[in-house]
């Protein structure tokens, strides 16, 4: 067998994670290879809701998040594209009183991360956001959130990877990684071989194997959450819109689609996924209560991804406990493409200096373990926001017709 | 009112063309019920496509030739009716596990099965040139629906273009309709059709009748150009003229409307959505749901029969839509005439070799990808041109899902059902792979639009 190409760093899984990481570490000078077992960004990456949006986040995220919005900021500089990127603004529905008071309470929690959260009546929303449906009560909106287009964003992280200098392979499925005791040797279908001292694992909903090999099983499950576009409407949505709670979040983009997911769908197979029957129609019934300018409106297409939740909806997100070079990112429970690219650039400086320029203890692998290790716990500040307020609180779960 | 029970285990035929209402009529002849769903207003699929209630013309005046046969399917299905389950003005706009979901007057429902009997049909393939978004371009199918149901013309002065079978007959229809044909433009040069004569000699009766389409439109007076090459459609607000090249030379031609094909896709969605595995078909230059010689799709419990398939006519489809439903019922236990099954499926493969004879005819246009000027707007959903197609494929992508995630081809209302196959067509040719190579759009719900506020079925 021919002698492995020797790099610096490995990194497996081409999303905007791991591409982002392998961009970082081009632009570092580290010689790197992003490895991708379909096409950069084809999974949930690139098929993801596009929301930017640092609101609804765990305060735990909020640092990450904020460096990543300063990347998403300077988008062009770092990949070459907008990607479509707006700063729209990402407004949160209220239905209730009880969830506009958990809405405030976010607002309260959250000053000094840098969100500008503005609490908006049902007088002000009126005033504001008119295309919004009477069932909101109130609204939080965070002005500087935005939507992109995952489809170009997430691949031209990888592309700009590759013009950094990276060797960057799609179809290139990982199929044996090994340690010698100095690096890792990692082997793909179409026999290709790699040697680095420094190993990414940034496969997404396919990580965990990677994570058990090396002694540190988690439990991720895959999540597939139901998206759904219309044909080109008169533009009426200004925002990128979700609900406190869950529910249907929309997004209308440049060109007139509007863009909407709520529920879940099902996995055909390991690596591909369709919103279920009854999520579908739960869009189609209940959107225009929330935003009655889609009334009448048709949806032309759907389809769903392959996300990986763990079980606190946090990802993990740094170095390996068990084995050292090995660097774990995934598991960001379909909120990853905002933050994205400020986990990418925090193992990059993980592989160049030892170490995050922002903590990342709260995303240790350590959390999974039987036998916890001491660690110094993470003090949140006390919120009355219940966990897990994202976007991606599916309606309803899997296949419709069990 | 035939009040369907909701969660049944029925066998369900979705099309209602000459495959389904064939399917339907051997499986109620074997003591099923089947649920018959189509989209249409009255059955009888596109061939066979029925006048409004209130139209009077005579089936002959609608179907010439094949008036007998229209009138016998037409004739199958309003027997039948009163027997099966049949649900017209519905579309199934979505499959997940073993259910179908429908629309039918603004309205969502669901059709539980066992088993599937799939006969979607086709439509027209589509290799479009500049100008073919202009008011007063129709498809060659487009345009005889025009005419068949509505008593239509698609124009006063009106030219038909491209190639296929299809060609000569709307050209026929027209004609003898009264409306005025200003050129029928065959792409295919007439060396084509003599070579492909032994292969067609098989099925003399449909080869009299191709003949007989041909020679009638040059007694009357039709001009027809073989090796005609239809280039540009002209007009400023709506069609004008047209343009074609033909041995070397650039020729034209005033005119109103066009109608232009080149041939037949099938419509593989539902097939797709249900789990079907897909071949690669030469003949179709098509990725296509795989079956076997009697008629099973790869998914257990789910046949296929007819032009949604791949393209083989209507005599075809009616064969097919019996052969599966004897299999159906050969494979949950029933005993049915084995003879009968045999005989079919000879009769199938005859027209099969008949069929790799029309594609000798009537030959794809190979060289479509490499003239299409880089301005054509190929996908008219999303404005994407074969320019665009060309800068992505430059920029290293190959897979045509993933050119569509990256430039929007097929991304828009029609779900690549018309450009889908054009699109393929220019990232084979502009990154040097072979067609097959190049893969298929994956099939997405809903199949065709669906609106939002729909309501609950009662």
């Amino acid at each position: 067998m021919s002698q492995p190409t020797e790099v610096d760093a490995v990194v497996i899984g081409g999303g905007i994670v791991g591409a982002s990481a392998a961009l970082f570490l081009a632009l570092r000078g580290k010689r790197v290879a992003l490895l991708e077992r379909d096409f950069f960004g084809s999974h949930s990456s690139g098929v993801n809701y596009g929301g930017v949006r640092r609101q609804g986040r765990p305060l735990s995220q909020l640092p990450l998040s904020q460096r990543a919005h300063e990347i998403w900021g300077d988008l062009r500089a770092f990949i070459g594209t907008d990607g479509e990127y707006v700063r729209s603004g990402h407004l949160k529905l209220a239905r209730s009183d009880k969830d506009m008071a958990s809405l405030a309470a976010y607002e309260q929690a959250t000053r000094g991360f840098g969100l500008d959260l503005q609490l908006l009546d049902h007088r002000q929303l009126r005033a504001r956001f008119p295309w919004a449906g009477d069932v909101a009560v109130g609204a939080s909106l965070c002005a500087d959130d935005g939507h992109a287009n995952p489809r170009l964003v997430s691949p031209a992280f990888a592309f700009a990877a590759r013009r950094a200098g990276a060797q960057t392979f799609e179809q290139a499925h990982v199929n044996q990684v090994s340690h010698d005791g100095q690096a890792f040797v990692v082997q793909t279908d179409n026999t290709q071989r790699f040697r680095a001292p420094w190993l990414l694992n940034c496969a997404g909903a396919w990580a965990a194997q990677l994570a058990q090999q090396f002694g540190e099983p988690v439990p991720m499950r895959a999540g597939h959450p139901a998206m759904l576009v219309t044909e080109p409407l008169p533009m009426f949505m200004d925002v990128s819109t979700g609900v406190e709670g869950g529910g249907i979040y929309a997004r209308q983009v440049a060109r007139g689609n509007c863009v909407l997911g709520g529920g879940q769908g099902f996995a055909l197979d390991p690596a591909t996924a369709r919103p279920g029957q009854a999520a579908i129609l739960e869009i189609l019934r209940n959107a225009a209560e929330l935003y009655p300018p889609l009334a009448g409106a048709q949806a032309i297409r759907t389809w769903s991804g392959t996300e990986g939740y763990l079980p606190d909806r946090e990802p993990v997100l740094g170095a390996s406990s068990t084995q050292p070079g090995l660097l774990h990112g995934f598991g960001f429970a379909g909120s990853g493409f905002q933050i994205g690219p400020a986990a990418g650039e925090a193992l990059a400086q993980t592989v160049c200096t030892g170490a995050s320029s922002i903590d990342l203890t709260a995303f240790s692998i350590q959390r999974f373990q039987s036998q916890p290790q001491p660690q110094p716990q993470l003090q949140l500040p006390a919120t009355a926001v219940r966990s897990g307020t994202d976007n991606v609180i599916p309606l309803l779960r899997g296949r419709s017709n069990p | 009112m035939n009040t369907p029970i909701p969660h049944a285990a029925t066998t369900v035929i979705v099309g209602a063309g000459p495959a389904g209402i064939r399917a339907a009529q051997t499986l109620l002849a074997h003591g099923l019920r089947p649920c018959l769903v189509d989209e249409g207003l009255r059955g009888g699929g596109q061939i066979y496509r029925r006048q409004p209630e209130n139209f009077k013309r005579s089936a002959k005046a609608l179907y010439g030739f094949e008036a007998a046969k229209a009138r016998a399917v037409h004739a199958t299905l309003d027997q039948l009716r009163a027997d099966i389950d049949y649900r017209p003005e519905t579309l199934v706009w979505n499959a997940e596990a073993r259910v179908l979901d429908t629309l039918c007057n603004g309205r969502a429902g669901q059709i539980p099965f066992k088993h599937l009997l799939v006969a979607t049909g086709a439509t027209d393939r589509i290799l479009p040139v500049p100008g073919w978004t202009l008011p007063g371009v129709y498809s060659l199918g487009a345009a005889q629906i025009a005419l068949k149901f509505q008593g239509c013309s698609i124009g006063q002065r009106v030219v038909l273009a491209g190639s296929g079978p299809l060609l000569y007959l709307v050209a026929y229809q027209y004609a003898k309709a009264g409306a005025s044909v200003a050129a029928v433009l065959d792409s295919s040069p007439f060396s084509a059709q003599t070579r492909a004569l032994p292969a067609l000699l098989g099925q003399p009766a449909t080869l009299a009748k191709g003949i007989y389409y041909r020679s009638w439109l040059t007694a009357h007076g039709i001009a027809v150009h073989q090796g005609a090459h239809l280039q540009e459609v002209e007009g400023q607000r709506r069609v004008s003229g047209v343009t074609w090249q033909q041995g070397g030379q650039r020729k034209s031609l005033a005119c109103d409307a066009v109608a232009f094909a080149h041939a037949l896709r099938s419509e593989t969605q539902l097939a797709d959505l249900l789990g079907c595995e897909f071949t690669w078909s030469g003949l179709n230059r098509a990725w296509l749901p795989s079956r076997d010689g009697a008629g099973r799709s790869s998914v257990e419990g789910v046949y296929l029969a007819g032009d949604g398939a791949g393209i083989m006519g209507a005599d075809a489809a009616e064969l097919a839509g019996e052969l599966a439903a004897l299999t159906l019922l050969s494979d949950i236990g029933q005993r049915i005439d084995r003879a009968r099954s045999v005989e079919l499926q000879r009769q199938l493969e005859a027209i099969q070799r008949f069929r790799q004879g029309l594609e000798t005819a009537f030959p794809f246009p190979e060289d479509w990808a490499a003239k299409a000027p880089d301005t054509l707007m190929v996908c008219r959903c999303e404005e994407v041109s074969a320019g665009d197609i060309r800068q992505t494929v430059a920029e290293g992508h190959w897979e045509i899902n993933r050119v569509k995630a990256m430039c929007r081809v097929g991304m828009g209302r029609c779900q690549g059902r018309m450009c889908g196959l054009a699109a393929t067509e220019i990232v084979a040719h502009a990154s040097g792979r072979d067609i097959a190579s190049v893969g298929r759009l994956r099939g997405q719900a809903p199949i065709k639009p669906i609106p939002f506020g729909v309501e609950a079925e009662q």
